[in-house]
């Protein structure tokens, strides 16, 4: 980990919770829609799946909460196989797209519904009830019916039903891609102070990178029914292994080209129009082997004075200037390509770049990542 | 002379062309509506160019009286029974018919002397004799029934009845099974004791009935072996039998004879044509000629002496008339006085009894 | 849009000065007339086509001149002389008087008929009595009793007396089994002609049978079809509405083929020595009949409501409750099936209604104890009693309504879909 604290209560750190073993899923027989998945969730732990739609995330997510049943291998829950446990014996929480809160029935009753399936009596459920909704700020809706609540509330209240009865493991499926950008930030925040202090243990699936970044211990890329990566978000920000995570998360510029030197975690790389860069290699290792550089928009320089010693620069010239409040957004033509961005802090001292003006640009090697082509 | 009546004839023709090039006779279907077509209505095409349309209903009194009543007829000449032909001429549904008019017998007999009596109404003419009578299956009952009283006994003669779904002739058949002579089954049935009595014969078979409401159902029951035996119009029973080979046997114990007559609705659209047509129909010949496809007995004195084999060449049609004297053993006439008066209110206290579980 | 200024006249003005309302209603008539413009051929044949006929049939519910019509004499008579007064020679002299002209106009079996109704024989004793009735001399009590001696009968002058009247409730009364007293009052028909109110009864009953055996058949395949991918549903959609593209009496007939004791149903259990061939079962021309080919053929009006309500129902609500700790009965039960009442309500309501007024098919395979009120509606139709036909109809749609007011009071009619 990297200088990032993580909340897992140290007697439980790395036990075990979760964990996918070999696990396949196919809908027709005959392709995949997960391929050998090996995922193992800590107890605690926040954990996103995290890929675009069709990627098999969600697919992940139904085989956990018992809805579809894996193919192939094996799902264990607190070391216990629970393939053919039915769904309402497995004791996870979940939260879905739509909320799935019952439509007939009022709020209390929503929260009511899995603690009287359990058998639990009419006190005990009163208090349970009162504290899951105070816990997320709803207690004086008590009584209304799902249809009177906003989309935000409706959220809250998903949330209280798929903790009332204290699971150990809850599941969200994209529960907050229905929100406006504000009320999601928001939730985000409240989801993440829910889980840490609760010490549940929670997956949750999304597509959104910045959701994912924001709230989780741990984020799992999937694509093509396979996990890219599985890392903290900052590694994954910061050092992805390979081009399709670099692309999927955040925004990143390409260069296309080849590698013409390479030693001691350096590399050189002749782009196709020519130019030299620098680069350290992520998923490459011979001389002459094609490559695709990334680098993220706001590490890279073009003021002289900031330039790292001994960097190599190329020329590029400015396209189009936004202005986006607290960011300038600048588009380049950069080595043949018309879509190469820089980003940079709007501050008193900073420079607006004009179309036309040509500069020359340049970045740390360690921020342009040599991947696979 | 002989040019002014072909000159007559013509323009009597050319006035039916003008305004009635044909006209609507509405019938009971089946056999009997056949050999109607035959006997009747094709030849008086072949006469006087005017097309006969025939219609069918399961019994032409009522849309008669319905159309009658709603003031919108389009039936010129109806075929009804007895009671009903009374009862719609007693409530002014009916054209009145000139009795001078209708064709003499061959040898000069006047027609009112020819008819049978009681066969020419004011409102009415007589066409046949029919009567309702059992028939039987003889393939599942080769020792089979041979009276009324048979038909009501499920022990010796199991399986289902089919009967017509109304009071009249079911009463009757009922008394006559319970004992009753023929001669006495109206005066029992016009008390009210009489009345209990006739439903509670049918009562001791009604789980067993299949009802049905057309003239045409009753053979079909038979022939699909949804009933064991049921009551019919002699006519359709002989039908399906001789021109269909169906192993059917008429049991003429206890038969009911009735009459058919035709009737011209008030306000028939083609009154004209259709006071031709039952002149035309009615005459000795004609009678005579409905005997060669259906066994009904024609309703002249003189018609009886031409009647011969039926249509296939070879069955003799006496033996299956209604009148036979063989057939005529324990006969009953339907009292058609009776029925007029009494038909509404005897059908009321028969749809209760029917609908009652 | 005129901005709207507070008015002197208290209500609020548009910015030229007019009442807002006036302003609103300006603005909006013209594309209101042009919208009725457009229902009104609707609005037109609806009025013509149910309306109106509605309307004539419970009036003639009410009414019927045939005797009024036909006795002028006794009519006043009745008028001059209250409920009670002696039957005296004037009563008869008017009868003989009506009597009279009826043999002319030869209407003396239509004055019968209408009292017949009500006192058994008495249109016989019309007819045979106008027979003679040029010959009746004074004193004419003597002469008509000694024509008929039934004439000297309470019960026939209550008659007459009510039928001189042409609106009469006596229709309404007989639709339920009561008839009009020798006094006037009101008590029970005769036993053995009582039949309406147990034939109301019979059709509510065999009614809701029906629609629950409907509910029972069509909730699943309802389901199934709002659950299926979509191309199988298609075609087994095309199942349940195969039905509707087939006559309604070749579907009829084909249960007759189906059921009857030399049917196939039969044959088959006879083939496979399941009952004997002298044991075959009844199944059709009884109440049995009735209820199996009615189901049938109402089945897909109790089917499309319920799809229609299933359909936009997501997978998540019996996953929720499923994920929340209930096992899948009680997922069903107490999440799935409440949300699902309105189609059952709707499809309830639908297949109940229709049933109540079914009449063909009883017709055709109820025999005797399958028959339902509308089968007698349809018989006094034929027989031209069409008062009695429409005070049952009239009844039927009464009973109809205020099931749909209870309906309406309990479960609300806003909780209807029907699709």
């Amino acid at each position: 980990m990297t200088g990032r604290e993580t909340r897992v209560p140290s007697e439980t750190a790395n036990a075990t919770f979760v964990e996918f073993d070999r696990v396949q899923k196919s809908y027709d027989g005959i392709s995949l829609v997960v391929k050998d998945l090996n995922l193992t969730v800590a107890k605690g732990e926040f954990l996103t799946m995290l890929g675009p739609s069709g990627s098999g995330k969600t697919t992940c997510l139904m085989m956990l909460a018992g809805f579809e049943t894996a193919t192939n291998g094996e799902i264990r829950l607190d070391g216990r196989p629970i393939n053919l446990v039915p769904p309402h014996k497995r004791g996870i929480g979940m939260v879905f797209q739509n909320y799935a809160l019952f439509p007939h029935m009022t709020v209390a009753e929503n929260l009511a519904f899995p603690l009287e399936v359990r058998g639990m009596g009419k006190s005990e459920r009163e208090a349970k009830i009162t504290r899951a909704l105070d816990m997320v700020q709803m207690g004086a809706f008590a009584a209304r019916r799902p249809a009177q609540l906003s989309g935000g509330q409706q959220q809250r209240i998903a949330l209280a039903r798929a903790l009332v009865f204290d699971p150990a493991l809850v599941l969200m499926d994209e529960p907050l891609g229905a929100l406006d950008k504000q009320l999601r930030e928001h939730m985000q925040f409240e989801i993440k102070h829910l889980h840490e202090s609760l010490g549940i243990t929670v997956v949750y699936v999304t597509h959104d990178q910045g959701e994912a970044l924001t709230m989780s211990d741990r984020v799992a890329v999937f694509n093509d029914g396979v996990v890219q990566q599985l890392a903290p978000p900052d590694e994954l920000y910061e050092r992805p292994v390979n081009s399709f995570v670099a692309q999927f998360i955040g925004e990143n510029n390409k260069l296309h080209g080849r590698i013409e030197e390479i030693e001691d975690g350096r590399a050189l790389v002749r782009l196709d129009t020519g130019e030299l860069i620098d680069a350290t290699p992520v998923n490459v290792s011979a001389k002459g082997q094609r490559t695709l550089v990334s680098i993220r928009p706001e590490r890279v320089e073009f003021k002289p004075e900031m330039m790292p010693d001994g960097a190599h620069t190329i020329e590029a010239e400015v396209l189009e200037f936004i202005y986006m409040g607290d960011l300038y957004r600048t588009r380049l033509r950069v080595a043949g390509s018309d879509d190469f961005v820089i980003k940079s802090r709007n501050t008193l001292t900073q420079r607006r770049l004009q179309p036309g003006e040509r500069i020359r640009i340049g970045w740390a090697p360690q921020d342009a990542r040599a991947l696979d082509a | 002379m002989k040019k002014l009546l072909v000159t007559t004839t013509a323009l009597v023709g050319f006035a039916y062309g003008a305004q009635a090039a044909e006209i609507t006779v509405m019938s009971w279907g089946g056999a009997y509506a056949e050999s109607q077509i035959e006997a009747y209505h094709k030849p008086f095409t072949a006469q006087t160019g005017v097309t006969v349309v025939s219609v069918d209903a399961d019994n032409p009194a009522v849309p008669v009286e319905a159309q009658v009543k709603a003031g919108n007829v389009s039936i010129d000449v109806a075929d009804v029974e007895y009671p009903d032909a009374v009862r719609l001429c007693d409530e002014g549904m009916l054209e009145t018919i000139d009795h001078s008019t209708l064709p003499p017998a061959p040898d000069g007999t006047p027609a009112t002397q020819d008819f049978l009596p009681g066969l020419l109404l004011d409102c009415a003419v007589a066409t046949i004799t029919f009567s309702t009578i059992f028939a039987y299956d003889a393939s599942v009952f080769p020792e089979g029934p041979t009276s009324i009283s048979d038909f009501f006994d499920l022990q010796k003669f199991p399986g289902k009845r089919g009967m017509g779904k109304r009071p009249r002739a079911n009463l009757e058949m009922a008394l006559m099974a319970d004992g009753v002579p023929a001669a006495e089954v109206y005066d029992v049935l016009s008390t009210p004791a009489g009345v209990d009595r006739a439903f509670a014969k049918l009562d001791s078979i009604k789980g067993d009935i299949i009802w049905w409401e057309a003239g045409a159902q009753p053979p079909q029951l038979l022939a699909d072996g949804e009933v064991a035996m049921t009551t019919a119009y002699n006519g359709r029973i002989f039908n399906a039998a001789i021109a269909e080979n169906k192993p059917f046997t008429v049991v003429w114990d206890g038969q009911i004879q009735e009459y058919d007559l035709w009737v011209v609705p008030k306000g028939a659209p083609n009154l004209e044509a259709a006071m031709e047509f039952v002149k035309f129909s009615t005459d000795t010949q004609r009678l005579a000629d409905q005997a060669k496809y259906i066994s009904y007995g024609p309703a002249r004195t003189s018609s009886s002496a031409l009647i011969g084999l039926f249509k296939d060449g070879k069955t003799e049609m006496l033996p299956h008339m209604p009148t036979n004297p063989d057939n005529m053993k324990n006969a009953l006439g339907s009292n058609f006085e009776f029925w007029a008066d009494r038909n509404k209110e005897l059908e009321e206290r028969f749809n209760a009894w029917l609908a009652a579980n | 849009m005129a901005e709207a200024v507070a008015g002197s006249g208290g209500g609020l003005r548009t910015a030229d000065g007019r009442p807002l309302g006036e302003a609103l209603a300006q603005a909006q008539g013209r594309a209101r007339r042009r919208a009725l413009l457009l229902v009104a051929p609707l609005l037109l044949f609806v009025l013509f086509s149910f309306v109106v006929p509605i309307g004539q049939l419970l009036i003639s519910a009410f009414s019927d001149d045939d005797f009024a019509r036909n006795a002028p004499a006794l009519g006043a008579w009745f008028d001059e002389n209250p409920r009670g007064s002696p039957i005296d020679e004037s009563a008869y002299a008017a009868l003989a008087a009506d009597l009279k002209a009826a043999k002319e106009n030869r209407t003396a079996g239509q004055m019968g008929e209408r009292i017949n109704y009500e006192v058994s024989g008495a249109r016989s004793l019309f007819t045979s009595t106008a027979r003679n009735a040029d010959k009746f001399e004074p004193p004419y009590r003597e002469a008509i009793l000694a024509a008929r001696a039934e004439w000297d009968n309470p019960r026939l002058w209550e008659s007459m007396r009510q039928a001189s009247s042409s609106v009469t409730p006596n229709f309404f009364l007989a639709a339920v089994d009561l008839r009009r007293s020798e006094t006037g009052g009101i008590e029970r028909a005769p036993e053995e002609v009582r039949v309406y109110q147990m034939l109301f009864m019979r059709t509510f009953a065999l009614s809701a049978l029906i629609t629950v055996l409907c509910l029972l058949l069509g909730y699943p395949i309802a389901h199934l079809l709002a659950t299926l991918p979509l191309r199988y549903s298609n075609l087994l959609m095309i199942f349940v509405l195969l039905p509707f593209w087939t006559s309604l009496l070749v579907r009829t007939t084909s249960w007759i083929v189906l059921l009857q004791s030399e049917g196939v149903l039969n044959n088959i259990l006879v083939g496979f020595g399941i009952i004997g061939d002298d044991g075959r079962i009844r199944m059709i021309y009884n109440q049995t009949g009735t209820i199996v080919a009615m189901t049938h053929i109402l089945l897909p009006f109790m089917v499309l409501p319920l799809y229609s309500v299933m359909r936009p129902i997501p997978p998540s609500y019996v996953r929720a409750a499923r994920s929340l700790g209930a096992s899948s009965w009680t997922a069903f039960r107490r999440i799935y099936v409440p949300q699902t009442m309105p189609g059952v309500a709707a499809g309830g309501l639908l297949v109940f209604i229709l049933a109540v007024g079914y009449y063909i098919t009883p017709a055709l395979v109820g025999g005797a104890t399958g028959q339902l009120i509308s089968n007698l509606i349809a018989f006094h139709f034929e027989n031209s009693n069409w008062s009695m036909a429409a005070a049952l109809a009239s009844l039927l749609l009464l009973a109809v309504l205020i099931l749909y007011w209870l309906y309406d009071r309990l479960i609300g009619i806003d909780n209807l879909k029907l699709g």
